[in-house]
């Protein structure tokens, strides 16, 4: 049975929005914690701690987040015998790929600041783990809000990846809804301005950091 | 025993060797001025002094203590203070923090304590009106000083300049040299790398010309810079004097 797109098919897809934001949410805040150790490893003065930091990154950064999706939903159930909920599959993966990305975005930002500012606090009595908290990351985390920024925008976008293992999110729900109005152009273009409603003001505040940090002290 | 003694120290950067068995030593209350080409291992001397570069063979002792990977670098840079040639000031804090914070974090002063001893060394290079600027608001001969102050402040036994005014104008390279002049006259041991072959010789007190990795000549600074036995010292002072 086919039904009018209605105004309140908008109110349900905002709805599901939510989701997106949770799950963006969720993915930044365990992607966050991985990337941050795995942004400390690849700068630790232990060769064998950054190989495993440069490994993490080029396995996850090597694999399509789409089969990191297939591989714990469907995947988990089979190798491990564990039931996973859309929800933990989703979180899990999201967190695996940002951790990838983040570590990689504030890895640059730390090697971004000079040699010399190490050595200065080294010269001075600090320990590596001093020397990080006090002096290189105040620094580095001017230089790391404007592209974390810009990764959480694409963050948001691909939440919509979740879809596929049926986690209700704003595209899945796009999907339900035009599979019952059989309107797909209006209703995509109502998930696409969404989308854009929530990413635009990301964006821009983005290039506002870029622009105000860069002259900041 | 003498404060800083090395023997027969080598540090290769991969095939090319910078240090050639060194041997020195260095009493309390020496001026070392220490002169030569670039590249002929002087800064790479006094970075091996603190540990900064890790030596390949050889000795350095520390005041009894041997220098090396085991060493308590934390105890060890305590003592041994190093001014760069960048300043390398912490441009995120002020130069109250700067100065206070490895008193703070290292020594683990309290904060007022902290910011009396940072007033006290800023005091010693004549910027304790700049105790609450940040690094970018100062010149660069004034950032040196601070740099000097923030070393100071850890209230080291030995303190080691690296070519620290190069990087400064003429008309800011004297009052660096001013507070070292002042530094030099409250008794600290310095070992300066330097091209102020003027300021080396008015208060060095030893003075030595490192060449290819090796110390070429030394004795005191009238005499070594008046009559140079080797032609390559005679070579260098030539290209620097005129």
């Amino acid at each position: 049975m086919i039904r009018e797109f209605a105004l309140n098919d908008v109110y349900y897809l905002l709805l599901a929005a939510r989701w997106t934001l949770a799950l963006t949410g969720l993915a930044f805040l365990g992607g966050g914690t991985v990337g941050l150790l795995v942004a400390l490893l690849r700068v630790a003065p232990f060769a064998p701690l950054r190989i495993v930091g440069a490994g993490y990154v080029n396995i996850v950064q090597g694999i399509p987040l789409l089969a990191w999706l297939f591989v714990l939903f469907f995947g988990l159930p089979i190798l491990a015998g564990v039931r996973v909920s859309p929800w933990i599959a989703a979180t899990v993966a999201f967190s695996i790929y940002a951790g990838a990305f983040l570590g990689e975005i504030w890895r640059g930002c730390l090697r971004a600041i000079p040699r010399q500012q190490w050595e200065a606090g080294a010269s001075l009595g600090l320990s590596f783990v001093e020397q990080l908290r006090y002096i290189i990351v105040p620094q580095a985390v001017r230089v790391a809000i404007p592209p974390t920024v810009g990764f959480l925008v694409q963050l948001i976008k691909n939440t919509s990846l979740a879809a596929v293992i049926g986690f209700i999110e704003l595209t899945r729900e796009g999907q339900l809804t035009t599979a019952a109005t059989y309107r797909p152009f209006t209703v995509y273009i109502v998930v696409a301005a969404i989308y854009f409603a929530i990413c635009f003001p990301l964006t821009q505040w983005s290039r506002r950091l870029e622009r105000t940090l860069r002259v900041a002290r | 025993m003498s404060l800083v003694e090395l023997h027969n120290v080598v540090k290769r950067f991969g095939a090319n060797t910078v240090l050639d068995r060194v041997s020195l030593t260095v009493e309390a209350g020496e001026i070392i001025a220490v002169i030569g080409r670039s590249g002929s291992g002087k800064s790479t001397m006094l970075r091996c002094i603190n540990g900064l570069e890790p030596i390949q063979e050889g000795r350095i002792v520390f005041d009894g203590e041997t220098v090396d990977p085991a060493t308590n670098l934390r105890k060890l840079r305590q003592r041994v203070g190093i001014v760069f040639q960048s300043y390398n000031l912490f441009p995120h804090l002020s130069v109250e923090r700067n100065i206070t914070l490895a008193p703070r974090v290292v020594k683990g002063m309290e904060r007022e304590a902290a910011r009396e001893l940072a007033a006290g060394a800023l005091a010693r290079v004549g910027l304790a009106e700049k105790i609450d600027a940040y690094p970018d608001q100062l010149s660069g001969g004034q950032q040196q000083r601070v740099a000097i102050a923030r070393s100071l402040a850890m209230q080291p036994q030995l303190m080691l300049f690296d070519e620290i005014t190069s990087a400064l104008d003429p008309e800011l390279t004297g009052e660096v040299l001013k507070v070292l002049e002042k530094v030099a006259g409250e008794g600290m041991t310095m070992m300066l790398v330097t091209h102020e072959m003027g300021f080396a010789r008015r208060v060095a007190t030893r003075l030595i010309f490192m060449h290819q990795g090796r110390i070429w000549e030394e004795g005191r600074a009238s005499e070594v810079l008046a009559k140079p036995r080797t032609p390559e010292l005679e070579t260098f002072l030539d290209a620097v004097l005129h």
